[in-house]
């Protein structure tokens, strides 16, 4: 159990059970659903974007507490940042959870997503954490919402 | 077909005919340790694990008998031959099929399917026509059909089923008419664990001259299957699922109806004589295996065959029958716990929800815990729309799984809701 204690954080769960900024943001300007056909994971990412920046962020669906934490945390994390910045986190969050276990991680660059970085011991959950940012960067390069998918 | 047991004393009974700790030493994989705790393989609708005999037989192939069949002289291709006939002779018997020239081996069930689809199916079912599935099947039991219903213009229809996860056979005379051109139906859920009364259905279909093909990978491993005592006419199932190797597998098909379908794949040992101008093909099995198969699958089949009828089928269909009622009833007074399917006649599989919790943080944590189960949509996402569920956890059983087994994953389940509590 010690290592699920790894993966299952007390944020994670937290976030899993109070989703922040669960369901449809009215007024959103992008949108993109993104959906996992390996487990069912489906989640719809809701976004409001002036400027370049992310003024409000939202998401809805359903799924595991790796992917709704996930989708939960960024929105948290993400509301009031620019394009640039979101693209640069993004990078930083794929390269953590995709690295090798014996890679040393840079917790600081990662702020609140540092809750994450346990998914790497378990390949078979990466796509549950970066669905939601797969369907975030959908969202925001593709305004008509064309769904994607993890596989 | 599993035997109806009634009371907890009949399911001690039930126990009893098999002794699975003798059984269990067979399996080399049992034995191994999963995160520092003793394997509990409830994964057996996916794919069952292999004994000893069934390894031994595949390297036991490739160490002295390792030749193509069906073509050489030499005393290799001979016993090579022989392995894969003898094969061929033990999977007639194991379902009771009439002649050996109805067993084509197939890589497994999917494909079998597709080839019933692509011949069959190819060459009787036309613009208008109708196919009728049921509402519990496998993805492999659907895409196939839905397949020829595009290239043919026909339409897939579906029987549908109860929350309990019985086929509404009252619907069934309405849904066979006269353009229904083949009914095609799983004999046990590989997600809700429900045997159909396929029996009754094949009945029913003949009376109206309808062909009836019945999906058996949940179901051979379970208990007896007679296919002529059921009157099928086509009977599919997997090696793997049945302690025997992957890449082999069964199409059983009657002979008069095997006899009238064009082949499916063209090439080598399906054919008697070629020029360049014809092609003559070769007889009933081997019209249907172009190229050379997997001749070392085929013998760890026949190897299979050889464990599950040396364990007896009856014994293995009535001790699987006990344990499965005790899981059932373990599920059923576990804390959080929801049966997914609550059919009149069950084999092998028991699905469920944990409170809210997703099936695939279920199945982590038990696999934390050394306890293998599926969690997933079990390739059914017409079962799991129809439940409103996206996924299910999946427990199932083999006859080397035992009470300490069922033990370990409610455990576990106790586990999980810590976790999330």
């Amino acid at each position: 159990m010690s290592d699920m204690r790894e993966l299952y954080q007390e944020v994670i769960l937290d976030h899993h059970k109070h989703p922040r900024n669960f369901g449809r943001l009215d007024g959103a300007n992008r949108h993109a659903e993104g959906f996992n056909p390996l487990c069912g994971d489906r989640v719809t990412v809701y976004v409001l974007v002036e400027n370049d920046v992310v003024r409000e962020i939202a998401f809805d669906g359903s799924g595991c507490a790796i992917c709704v934490a996930s989708a939960s945390v960024m929105t948290d994390e993400l509301k009031g940042r620019t394009l640039a910045e979101i693209e640069k986190l993004y990078g930083t969050f794929h390269d953590v959870v995709m690295s090798s276990t014996d890679t040393a991680v840079d917790m600081d660059a990662l702020g609140k997503l540092a809750v994450f970085a346990g998914v790497r011991e378990f390949p078979v959950r990466v796509k549950c954490a970066t669905l939601p940012w797969h369907t975030l960067r959908a969202a925001l390069k593709n305004p008509d919402g064309a769904p994607v998918t993890t596989e | 077909m599993p035997v109806e047991v009634g009371n907890l004393k009949t399911q001690h009974d039930a126990l009893t005919v098999i002794d699975a700790a003798r059984v269990r030493e067979d399996f080399p994989i049992l034995h191994r340790e999963i995160k520092g705790k003793p394997l509990v393989y409830l994964d057996n609708a996916a794919t069952a694990q292999k004994p000893r005999q069934v390894i031994d037989a595949i390297s036991g192939y490739y160490e002295k008998h390792n030749a193509n069949v069906h073509r050489g002289v030499h005393a290799l291709s001979v016993e090579a031959t022989e392995l894969y006939e003898g094969a061929r002779e033990k999977a007639r018997a194991f379902i009771n099929a009439a002649e050996t020239s109805e067993i084509v081996f197939v890589r497994g069930t999917t494909e079998a399917i597709n080839l019933v689809a692509s011949s069959f199916g190819g060459s009787n079912v036309k613009n208008g026509d109708e196919v009728l599935i049921t509402a519990m099947e496998h993805h492999s039991n659907i895409v196939p059909w839905q397949m020829l219903c595009q290239r043919t213009g026909a339409t897939l229809r579906v029987l549908p089923m109860n929350r309990d996860g019985d086929l509404l056979m009252e619907e069934l005379p309405r849904m066979l008419n006269e353009r229904t051109r083949i009914v095609a139906v799983t004999h046990v859920s590989n997600s809700l664990g429900t045997v159909n009364p396929v029996a009754e259905i094949i009945a029913m279909a003949h009376e109206r001259g309808i062909p009836v093909l019945v999906d058996g990978a949940q179901a051979v491993p379970h208990f007896q299957v007679d296919v002529r005592a059921l009157d099928a006419d086509f009977y599919v199932f997997s090696g793997h699922k049945m302690v025997g190797p992957t890449g082999a597998g069964v199409l059983y098909a009657r002979k008069s109806i095997l006899e009238g379908m064009p082949p499916w794949q063209g090439g080598g040992d399906m054919i008697a004589s070629v020029t360049f101008e014809k092609t003559t093909y070769n007889v009933l099995p081997h019209r249907f295996e172009a190229g050379t198969p997997d001749i070392a699958a085929v013998a760890g089949l026949g190897a299979a065959i050889d464990y599950l009828c040396a364990t007896g089928m009856d014994a293995i269909a009535r001790y699987e029958d006990g344990l499965v009622r005790q899981a059932v009833d373990a599920l059923s007074s576990a804390l959080g716990v929801t049966l997914i399917g609550t059919p009149g006649q069950r084999a092998g599989v028991v699905s469920f929800t944990l409170d809210k919790i997703h099936p695939h943080d279920v199945g982590m944590i038990l696999d934390s815990e050394g306890v293998a189960i599926r969690a997933g949509h079990h390739c059914t996402q017409p079962v799991m729309d129809f439940y409103g569920v996206p996924a299910t956890n999946r427990a199932s059983f083999a006859f080397y799984n035992t009470r300490a087994d069922i033990d370990r994953l409610i455990a576990g389940l106790d586990k999980v809701r810590a976790l999330f509590a």
